[in-house]
């Protein structure tokens, strides 16, 4: 998977748990929860979303990984490395 | 009939429900005059389809679908409930305290349907639990619904849920005159919510027990009373009422459905489903006694009778006995129009039944074609509704499982 292609599929899993999310704008390198409405449940909504998808286990301790869009994508860039976008 | 101060008697003055044919009281009230059911049908998960009463209503009109994702079907239909009961109202919290506000939300049963999803949820996953849902636990609490509520409204005064099986909307009415008149509240959000449409688990223990309602046309299913009734039509729905003192009430000038004159619950400390009149016929009694009333002074009875052979005529009996000597009462079914809607069944019905004050009208029991002899009651309006001179008062029964009765008398507010 790609840099860009897991870009999208955070994106989509945000969408998916607030289809109203307005990502114009959206800054990649600032917290995700200072621009979207999204709280620490929502947070192990991505984390659970991840784990059905692409059997990826994060482990509590990374959490804070998840913090931005580029540090998502920075973080699951080598667990995603071998898996071709569905 | 003795008189008592105006801050100890207790006023319904807004009203918002969620009904399988209706999304506020003005449709209820005409679909329940026309006789037009709302009962059509569901998939259920491992089951084939069953005849249901399905509630559309405005879900993002007071939150958005992030939070209707979040939360639960019964958080869903009480947020839209209590928010139409607050504007139908005019309260807008610059009269009360959101302090001093109490939610009370009677439910016959919660988190059945949010287990179920997740026990389905983790069959996909090979029973691994690592799949269950973070959110399960504050889905399933019990004051859920009413904790929504509160969420949603702002209200930092109490919230709880009162299970209560199919008596639950009652009971919850009742807790909220309670906690006005004990002045732990001054308004009172209460009312009763049903999400169990959305689970397979009731229809099916319903059809294990015999008492799933069938019919090849799903408005026929819900049938009380009649020879050829053969179980429950199972509802989701909600209603709402705020209840105020009526002194504050009256200070600021709110429309007022009706007053609260009495109520009572008890138990019948014998089976886990089998309804039992006598004790259906002492609560009646008890809360016409509490009412300062006696049987000649009720006007209509709205009955509990669900479409069950033994339960309709177990509450027929009690009827008889509390009213043999009663002229000039009349007798209605909410559920033939809407079916079961469990533990919003006391209030919606109600509800439904509320507008009587104004229009003096008593909504017909639909579907009614042979009458059960075992179920002849004088004065059952039957198929088509009955204008009388005049409504004063509601007799609202509302029976479950386990052996739990409640029953509310409202009269109209200038009736006595």
């Amino acid at each position: 998977m790609t840099r860009d292609e897991i870009r999208d599929i955070i994106i989509e899993i945000i969408q998916d748990i607030d289809e109203e999310a307005e990502f114009d704008g959206l800054d990649a390198d600032a917290p995700l929860r200072d621009q979207l409405d999204l709280d620490s449940m929502d947070f192990l909504d991505i984390v659970m979303e991840l784990r059905k998808r692409y059997q990826i286990t994060i482990p509590e301790e990374e959490y804070p990984e998840l913090a931005t869009l580029n540090s998502c994508v920075n973080y699951l860039e080598p667990k995603l490395q071998s898996v071709a976008v569905s | 009939m003795q008189t008592k101060a105006e801050n100890k008697r207790i006023v319904i003055t807004g009203v918002g429900l969620a009904s399988p044919n209706a999304s506020n009281l003005t449709e209820f009230r005409q679909k329940l005059l026309a006789g037009t059911s709302g009962i059509s049908t569901i998939d259920l998960r491992y089951m084939d389809t069953a005849p249901a009463g399905i509630c559309s209503f405005a879900e993002t009109k007071y939150r958005k679908k992030k939070e209707n994702k979040r939360g639960t079907r019964a958080g869903c239909i009480s947020v839209y409930c209590a928010n139409e009961a607050l504007a139908d109202s005019g309260i807008d919290f610059s009269q009360y305290d959101k302090s001093s506000t109490g939610v009370y939300i009677g439910l016959t049963e919660h988190g059945t349907v949010e287990t179920e999803n997740e026990v389905y949820n983790i069959s996909c996953f090979d029973y691994n639990v690592d799949y269950w849902t973070h959110h399960h636990n504050p889905r399933t609490v019990l004051n859920n619904p009413a904790g929504e509520i509160t969420m949603n409204l702002g209200i930092t005064g109490p919230h709880y849920s009162i299970g209560a099986a199919c008596a639950a909307g009652n009971a919850a009415l009742i807790q909220g005159v309670q906690m006005l008149l004990l002045e732990e509240v001054d308004l009172a959000l209460c009312g009763g919510i049903s999400e169990c449409v959305d689970s397979f688990g009731i229809f099916a223990s319903f059809r294990a027990q015999g008492a799933l309602a069938e019919h090849k046309d799903p408005t026929k299913a819900s049938r009380p009373f009649d020879l050829d009734r053969n179980g429950i039509v199972i509802s989701e729905g909600g209603c709402v009422f705020t209840l105020e003192r009526l002194d504050k009430a009256l200070a600021r000038g709110a429309k007022i459905y009706g007053e609260i004159a009495g109520y009572a619950m008890n138990s019948d400390a014998r089976d886990f489903v089998l309804p039992y009149g006598p004790r259906q016929a002492e609560c009646m009694k008890i809360a016409l006694a509490r009412a300062g009333m006696t049987a000649n002074d009720i006007t209509i009875i709205n009955t509990h009778a669900t479409g069950t052979r033994q339960g309709d005529i177990e509450e027929c009996k009690a009827i008889r006995e509390v009213f043999q000597d009663a002229s000039n009462v009349y007798v209605n079914n909410t559920k033939s129009t809407i079916g079961h809607a469990m533990g919003a069944a006391g209030v919606l019905e109600l509800a439904g039944n509320l507008s009587s004050f104004e229009d003096n009208i008593v909504h017909p029991t639909i579907n009614l074609d042979s009458l059960d002899p075992a179920c002849e009651l004088p004065g059952i309006v039957a198929n088509e509704p009955k204008q009388l001179d005049k409504v004063d008062t509601i007799l609202n029964n509302s029976f479950g499982m386990v052996g739990i009765n409640s029953v509310v008398i409202v009269k109209r507010f200038d009736a006595y």
